[in-house]
This record gives C-alpha cells, structure tokens and sequence, in this order.
C-alpha cells in the first residue's frame, strides 16, 4: 500500500502543476478585468480549501501507513469519540466556509453579469464620459449574430471590441436556449428564446480570442464558434467602416432567411440593421403577422382577451410547430389564425428600447381587436370554415 | 442524416417503419454483435434448460436478496453499455480536429452523450445503489424481508422496463439528442421532432415508477422492520445512510414524473408548459429538473458514505469514530440537498442575490461531508487497518473525492462558475465525485459484500489488477478535463479547431482505456472467483471479522435470513455478540411466514415497457390495448390469494444444522 501512497501524492498536483504553468489556460490567464476577477476568486477559494483538503490528504496516508495492521502500532479498539476532535472537525470547516460565503457573497454582487462595470482594468478607473458600447447578440441555429445598435452594423460569427471600453451585451436566442462564452473576457450566461440576459464585460489586452456557445443547442453546436478581436478604437472605427463597405443588409427578411438552421457558417458583416431587428427577436416577432409577446403582455396586462383570445393563437406561434422538423403535436388542437391586434404605432412603441410604456387605455375594458369582429371558435360560437379559412389564408406560409 | 422528414403515420405502427432501423455502420455492427451475443445465450440457457430455474428461482423471487442480485447484475450490464458509449465519445474527441470530422456524425454523437449520461445515472447508478440497500438493509436491521415483498420484484422489473426501452432506442429510430436532462425548448416537438426524446421520456417514466416504489417500500422497511431493541440511534451507518437516501427518493422523484409529465403533454397534446410560445417558460423545467436532480445526486452519494464507514470501521478493527455526528451530518445533508438546485444554472442570469444564496447553501453542504471524511479519518487512527481490497477502495476514494469536493464548491462560487460552467472542468468535477465517490464505493460493496452473497471471497489478485487499472486510469483520464477546463474548453462538443487541445484528450483517451482495462479486470476477478470458489469458501458467515448484523447468518444467508429474530442491544450488533461470545440459538426452532413468488411483477412490468413503447411510436391501439391490460393484471393480481407460505421446522432445522457444521469445520 505504501507505493500506492506514493503514486496518489504525485498523481495529484505534477497535471495541476503543469496546467496552471502552461499560458494555454485561458481561465487562468484571461484577457479581461471580469474574467481577471472570476480567476482571482477562483484561486482564492481554491487556496482556501487547501487549508483543509491537503491536510486530510496527507492524514490520510499518514494513518493509512502509520496504523497498517503489521506494523502494531497503538490499537484502540473501542475509542470512537471525542469532544474535542469532533468540535474541530465540524468548526474547521465551517470556518472556512464562513471566509469562502462572505468572499462569494461580495464576489457575487461585484462580479454579477448585469451590473455595469465599477472600473476598466485594475489600474483604470471609469473616465466620466465614457459610453458602454452596446452589442446585441442572438444566438441562431447554429451560428451567432451580432448587432451594434450604434453603429448600425451587424456581424456573423465576428465580435469586434474596442479594448478599454466596457462592453454591454444583450443577448437573446431565436430558438432554443444557448450560452454566450468569451472564456477571456467576462464569464459566460445563457441567450434564452423570448428572453432577454445581459452581460457587462471588457478586454484589456488587445488581440483575438475564442469565444464559443457553451450550451449544447443541436446538431451544429460544435461550429457555434467565433472570434472576438479586441482592438484599438481607431482599429474598431476601421472595422465599422469596413462593415458598412461590404455588407448587405440585415432587414427582417434576411434575418428570416438567416435564422434558418446552418451550420459552420464562416464571418461576415452587414451594412445596416433593421433597428427593431433585436427587440423583435426577443420578442419572437420577426416574421411579419406574429404578435409580439411585447404587445401579448401589455394585452394580459388589461385583463387579456379572455376565451375570446384563445382563437388568436396561430399569432402568438412563434416555432410551435415545423421549426426544425416535421409536426403538430399528434394528439393537439391545429391551431388557427387571426392577425395581428395592436396598431404598427403601439407595436413599435412597446418595442422601443425606452422606458416609455405605452398610454394605457382610458377605457379599462377588455380589449378587442382592432380590425376583427368578436373572435369565435372552438370555445364560443362555432366559427364558419370560410372564416376560418379566409383568416388562415391572411397569414403568410409558416416557414419551415 | 437519419431523421425521416415526413413520417407517414399507420394505424397499424403508428410512425414505425422500415426508415426507424438505423442505417449507420457502427449501430449495425452493434445490432449484429448484440443479435449473436443474445441468440447465443438464449440458446445456452435452453441447451442447458435453465429457463424455468430463472424463472422460479429469480424473475418472479421476491426474496430480497435475489432481487438485490438481480439489481447489480442490470448495473453491470448497462454499465457496459453506458461506458460503451464514453469511450466513443473519447475516441471521437480525439479524432475530430485538424478539419476532421472525427468518426461520428451529430446525430450520433449527440446521441450517445445523451444516452450515457442517462444510462450511467438512471441504470447504473441507481440499479447499484437499489441493489445494495435492497440486499444489504434487511439484513442489517436483523429483518426476514423487504415491508412489500412483491412490490419489491414489481420496482426492480419497471426499472428493468425503462432500461430495456432505453435499449431499444439504440436499434429502432434514435435516442435523445438533448443531453441527459433534455432541456426544453430543444427537447420540445419543434426542435426534437422524431422519437429521441420520447424514448428518453418513458425510458424514465416506467423506470420512475420502480425508484420510487422501492424507495417507499425501503422507507417502511427501516421504519418497521426493524429487529427488536434496534433503536433508530442503534442502526447501522449504512441503514441510516440508506434510510435517507430512500427519504430523498420519496421526496423527489414525483418532481421528475411531474416534470416529464409537462413534457410530455407538450409533446403529445401540444401544451405550452415549457414551449417558447404561449406564455410557455423554458426556465420552468429547468428549475423542476434540478429540484430532483440535485437531491439525485446525494441519492447515489449517501448510500455509498454508509458503505465507506461500515468497511473502514470494519477494517480499521474499530467501531465508527463519532457515529452521532455521522448521522446527524447524513441528515444535515438530506436536508440541505433540497436548498441547493439553482447552483446548476447560475449562469441563467437570476442575480447576485440569488445566486449567492445557493452558491452558499452549497458550501455548508460541503461541512457535514467534510465532518464525514474526518469521522473515517479517525476511525482508522489507532486502528488495526487491513488492506483489503475494500478498504483500498475506501482509501482511494478518500483520496479522490476530496478533489472532487473541492472542484465542486469551487464551481458553487457562482463568479467562478460564470468562467468554469459548462466546461470540461464541470465534467471532470461530477465524474470526480461520481467515479470516485459512487462507483469506488460500489467496488468497495461487491468486494465487501460477495462472500455473505455467494459464499466465498473475490479473487484478490485481479482484484488488485483491477483496482489499480481503474484508479490510475480515473486520474489519467479526468485530469485532462479539469486541464481543458481550465483551457476554456465546454462540454458535448463533437469537433474542435484548436490543434493545441487534442494532446490533452489523448491523455484523457487513454486514460478510458486504463479503465476499459479496470473494468475488464473486474470482470475477470468475477469469473476467476466463481471457478475457484472452492478454494475461497468462507464458512464463518463473518470473514472480514466484521461488525453488523449481516454478518451473523450464514453466507449466503438462508431464505429467511435469520432463524431467530435477533434482539439488539447496542450499536454494532454482531460485534457486540462476539465480543460476549453469544451462543448461537439453535431450539426450539418455529415455522417462518415467508412470502411467496409471483410472476405478476414480470408481467406488469412488461405490459409498462410494451406500452411505453408504444406511446414512443404513436401505435395507440397498442397502447390503450397495454394500458387496460395492465389494469386488469393488477387488479387480478389482487385476487392471487396464495401469496404466502411457511418454511417447516424440519427445513429450519437442516439449514441450520448444515450451518452448525460449518461452523465447527471453519473452527
């Protein structure tokens, strides 16, 4: 047993060793002030735990080798308590967890993926006028995309950062849940469908990194990755600029066209963006006729449609059915349609980046559509299938 | 690739058709091996007319101890087949760099992390853990039985019905592609269309069905059964342990039914629990999930933390240091596993204060573990220790779970785990504390526990041959991970563009293959065993010198386990009993009331997986044909009034007299 011993006490630190020498380990050499933090946290912990861990590690052998049966050491058969052992045993551990919780507690709230950045770098405190830039990201199947609402441009699979300046990224996804990955700059969090998350981040260190999706999303997940080139501002403007010359343009029907599953899709611009293109893909209403879960919310925020409402279905549909594959569910409704409620006015104010709610309505009845009679259907009066099918027919092809 | 894109469905086979074989080299090659290996047996078994002692002696036993057996023997089996899929994952991984592909297209590779994922926790883990509390407990607590026989055989028999529709997703149509826990919307219609997640939806339910009744069925057991003085503060470690975990299974595993029922009405009759439209919350499931799958976790643990302290009491030639604190930290643990789930996904965005709340609660979990490893350390101080291949397992556990331990709290630091989540430093950190928390502990059992089954020891030489094959190779092949972890590198990708990367997954290869050769071992050391189990015989019924009550009967025990109910008056009964030199009662001997075996759990069982399969594939009449006559067969059941016998004296009495034999023999 003792040779065991021995392999066990070099198995464990020679690979930690030669990991945290080696610079490949980007975790441990990060590239951003976040990331830098999350490192200094997670070694802090670590040595913290030591304080224990090696301690038990080593009594471990220790008695292994010290009370092996043929070397008659001290035998106490029925000794199985103490005071004493058993008060440290339960404090020395909790000791160190009370360091560890009150270094996570703050660690937490200062280092919390939407709170905006309390500095630029351990030396750089945050200039008076400086501006966030604000990257819009959405997780596509299988590729991302990048919109810089201020610019005006958008990418492919290509993040373009200013260094020293403090980027705020809003991400989404259009179909099924990611996470957003720049592993040297700031941590990483999940881009859900019909959800917003928020992440606050910054590069240092000019130069490119590997940024990935790092929530398994399907067949094309391995090719979700991308470059973030974290460059001087006047190398941005360069890239903008560049963006602007080349690119096409990113309307809704080109998102549409994007958005359908591709893999290993290499980087590429566009000169221009729907300024609404974000809002609507958080809000699942990109394809022209859906209702936007903006303008669902400010509905069932007056009380909501009722029975009524439930025959408007097909525009609240944003990938029920036929978005990867085949099908309805086989035993459910089919579900059928009305358009859209709201006016283009009311949709584009709910979907402004503004605080601005919409007016409520002086009249706190229940709303009714705009353009259609009372809805009827299978939970009120029976509708005609030629109302039926002249209101399904309004609707543009669901695309597969 | 493989998914048919407008399936026609029949009234006859729902959407089964020829298009649901899979057409891929590797699964065909699979089929045919398993084809041959299958008709190979069943021939042996009928060449050698062995199919009515299985069936009298094993399927329809409600003893406990053959159904524990029969709880290991599945593990084993899915056990190959869920490392099966890890060293493909492996050799993949390896491959797929420089522009390759690697060998394995998605559709398969994401697949098969999926399917280990479930196979190694719901039909390895779970059948192992089942097995041994089911083997192990009665015995303990000095009981005849389980509380309900034949729900006993009934639980194993579904838990067998979801591995066998897990199986067959291998040969007809697909397997999930969602990773182990099929996270919505992705594991909805819109995005998993065909039969994937469907299989892994019923696979679950029928085999959820057997976890939770065996937890009940254990729960009663250790509440009821228990011999007479057996006190709850006189229970032995590992019936303590498995008394919460059975606690633990109770409470939550009707969150897992509940949460795949919601699934499945979205997939079935297009609700919108879980669906990105309509109000549906994806977060939803992903919080349901967890509220079971953390509590899973100490599921598995516990049972094996009542395993490391009987066998290193037991070797130590000590009682347990501190046996109060060690109760009262398993019960710290039980409680506080259900205020953790959130740590899984902090990266959702919940905010600091959330997150730092069950980043903490994570933390103080990791005290009354600690207090647990430091009560084994002092159990072995001033001890006499053997190093016998359970307490070298023991050792090497104590070992390697710290490490685990310590990746673990790190990753409960929830700014830490916004760089490490996701990553190969997670996998590398629940393989740590699952291989070397669960399945070292699951070693340690057979070793320990073979001789009282079976009645000889293991073979300690491939033993030994195993052990280090397994420990060695755990170390090689999961320090790469923490490594590539560390390096920024996320779980379940299938090809990766940084040359710089694939050393570090050749290690981690051979590091599987250490363990191929561990597990390889072991099988040998079983096969070894039983050719010369003459040579091993163990006569005393208590070879290691052991402590509890298991150890007073014979080995293997008589149906009955106990002629004479003992009468318990302390903590470590048959030590206790040594140490007096207790006489063995031999008169006057009683008829025992045992319960008699049934094939209705068989029966019952098979008409869950038939109709679970059925649902999978849209056949309804099948299903609804399933469905009612698994109805009717329970409630036939209840009217089987010959369910119980009693053991003649004249029997007791020849048993017990062997057993006297035997004893004088060994002395």
């Amino acid at each position: 047993m003792t040779t065991s011993m021995k392999v066990f006490r070099y198995a464990i630190p020679v690979p930690v060793i030669a990991a945290l020498s080696g610079c490949e380990a980007v975790v441990l050499s990060p590239a951003g002030d976040i990331a830098e933090r999350q490192k200094d946290l997670l070694l802090a912990a670590t040595g913290l735990m030591l304080i224990i861990i090696i301690p038990v590690m080593a009594l471990v052998v220790f008695f292994a080798w010290k009370y092996r049966a043929d070397r008659k050491a001290t035998y106490q058969p029925e000794w199985a308590h103490s005071t004493k052992i058993e008060l440290v045993i339960w404090a020395a551990p909790l000791m160190i967890i009370i360091c560890l919780g009150a270094l996570t507690w703050v660690g937490t709230h200062l280092l919390d993926p939407y709170r905006p950045l309390d500095r630029i770098s351990k030396t750089a405190e945050i200039p008076p006028d400086h501006q966030p830039l604000e990257v819009q990201v959405v997780a596509l199947d299988w590729k991302w995309l990048f919109i810089y609402p201020e610019q005006g441009v958008a990418a492919i699979n290509e993040l373009a950062i200013p260094a020293n300046r403090e980027v705020e990224f809003r991400l989404t996804s259009s179909s099924v849940m990611n996470a957003f990955y720049i592993p040297a700059m700031a941590g990483m969090i999940y881009a859900m469908p019909g959800m917003e998350t928020k992440l606050h981040g910054v590069f240092n260190n000019p130069g490119s990194y590997q940024g990935l999706a790092s929530h398994y999303s399907g067949w094309g997940f391995s090719g979700m990755r991308f470059k973030a080139h974290a460059v001087d501002e006047a190398g941005f403007q360069d890239w903008v600029a560049d963006a602007r010359a080349k690119g096409g343009d990113l309307t809704r029907e080109e998102y549409l066209k994007l958005e359908v599953p591709s893999q290993n899709e290499s980087p590429r611009t566009y000169a221009s963006v729907d300024p609404e293109l974000f809002n609507r893909a958080v809000n699942l209403c990109v394809e022209p006729g859906k209702m936007c879960m903006a303008e669902m919310m400010a509905i069932d925020d007056k009380g909501g449609l009722g029975l009524e409402g439930s025959i408007n279905i097909q525009s609240l549909t944003h990938d029920k059915h036929a978005r990867r594959g085949n099908t309805e569910p086989v035993l459910g409704v089919t579900p059928f349609a009305v358009s859209s409620i709201c006016t283009p006015g009311d949709i584009a104010l709910m979907l402004t980046d503004t605080d601005e709610k919409p007016e409520r309505r002086s009249n706190p009845e229940r709303m009714h559509g705009h353009a259609l009679p009372v809805p009827t259907g299978v939970f009120g009066r029976m509708s005609s299938p030629a109302i039926r099918d002249a209101s399904r027919s309004a609707l543009p092809e669901p695309k597969l | 690739m493989a998914i048919p894109d407008n399936v026609e469905t029949t009234f006859l086979l729902g959407r089964l058709n020829w298009d649901a074989i899979p057409r891929e080299p590797i699964v065909l090659a699979t089929f045919a091996v398993v084809l041959l290996g299958g008709l190979a047996m069943l021939a042996l078994l009928t060449r050698y007319r062995l199919w009515g002692w299985l069936w009298r002696e094993w399927f329809t036993s409600v003893d406990h101890k053959k159904i524990g057996i029969m709880y290991m023997v599945l593990g084993l089996v899915m056990f190959v087949r869920g490392f099966a899929d890890a060293i493909m994952m492996r050799l993949q991984q390896v491959m797929a760099f420089n522009g390759s592909e690697g060998y394995l297209n998605a559709h398969h590779y994401d697949q098969i992390f999926t399917a280990h994922g479930v196979i190694m926790i719901f039909f390895v883990a779970m059948p192992f853990v089942t097995g041994l509390m089911n083997y192990i407990v009665p015995l303990q607590i000095g009981a005849r039985d389980v509380s309900f026989p034949f729900l006993n055989n009934f639980s194993f028999w579904m838990t067998t019905g979801g591995a066998v529709i897990v199986m067959a997703s291998l040969f007809l149509g697909e397997f999930a592609q969602t990773g182990w826990l099929a996270f919505p919307p992705l594991s909805g219609l819109s995005y998993s269309p065909w039969v994937g997640v469907d299989y892994y939806i019923w696979g679950l339910q029928v085999a959820g069905v057997g976890t939770t009744l065996s937890g009940i069925n254990l729960l009663v057991t250790i509440l009821k059964m228990r011999a007479p003085g057996m006190t709850m503060m006189r229970m032995p470690v590992f019936t303590w342990t498995s008394f919460c975990t059975n606690i633990l299974i109770v409470a939550s595993f009707p969150v897992l039914t509940a949460t795949l029922v919601l699934l499945t009405l979205d997939r079935y009759l297009g609700t919108n629990f879980f669906t990105n439209d309509l109000g549906g919350n994806p977060m939803m499931y992903i919080n349901l999930i967890w509220i079971w799958g953390h509590p899973e976790v100490y599921i598995l643990i516990l049972p094996l933390f009542g395993v490391y302290s009987e066998v290193t009491s037991t070797f130590s030639g000590k009682k347990l240091f501190g046996y109060t604190s060690m109760v009262y930290a398993t019960i710290c643990i039980t409680v506080l596993s259900y205020l953790v789930w959130l740590h899984h996904f902090f990266t959702m965005g919940s905010g600091a204060s959330v997150n730092s709340f069950f980043g903490i609660t994570t933390m103080i979990i990791s005290i009354p573990t600690g207090a647990k490893i430091f009560n084994w350390l002092f159990t072995m101080y001033q001890g006499r220790l053997r190093f016998e291949l359970p307490m070298m397992w023991t050792i090497a556990f104590m070992l390697t779970f710290v490490v685990g331990g310590m990746t673990g709290v790190l990753l409960a630091v929830p700014p830490a785990d916004f760089v490490l989540h996701n990553s190969l430093f997670l996998v590398a950190h629940f393989h740590n504390v699952i291989i070397g928390g669960v399945l070292f502990g699951i070693f340690a059992a057979i070793n320990f526990w073979w001789p009282k089954a079976f009645g000889y020891k293991l073979d300690v030489f491939w033993g030994k041959v195993s052990f280090w094959f397994w420990v060695v190779g755990f170390w090689v092949a999961f320090m790469p991970l923490y490594i590539l972890g560390l390096m920024g590198v996320t779980r379940r990708m299938r090809v990766f563009d940084d040359p710089g990367l694939q050393i570090w997954f050749a290690i981690a290869g051979f590091g599987a293959v250490l363990i191929a050769l561990g597990i390889a071992a072991m099988f040998v050391q079983f096969g070894v065993s039983i050719m010369r189990r003459d040579q091993n015989r163990d006569l005393t019924g208590d070879p290691w010198d052991a402590r509890s009550l298991e150890w007073a009967t014979s080995s293997p025990p008589a149906p009955y386990n106990f002629a004479f109910t003992p009468v318990i008056h302390g903590l470590d009964a048959w030590a206790e009993m040594k140490a007096q030199n207790a006489a063995r009662p031999d008169a006057p001997y009683l008829p025992i009331h045992m319960p008699k075996g049934t094939g209705a759990g068989v029966i019952l069982a098979a008409l869950s997986t038939i109709c679970g399969l059925a649902l999978v594939w849209y056949i309804w009449w099948l299903a609804a044909l399933s469905f009612a006559a698994l109805v009717v067969a329970a409630i036939a059941h209840t009217f089987n009034y010959d369910r119980d016998y009693h053991i003649p004296v004249d029997d007791i009495r020849r048993t017990e007299d062997d057993r006297a034999r035997l004893l004088a023999q060994g002395a």
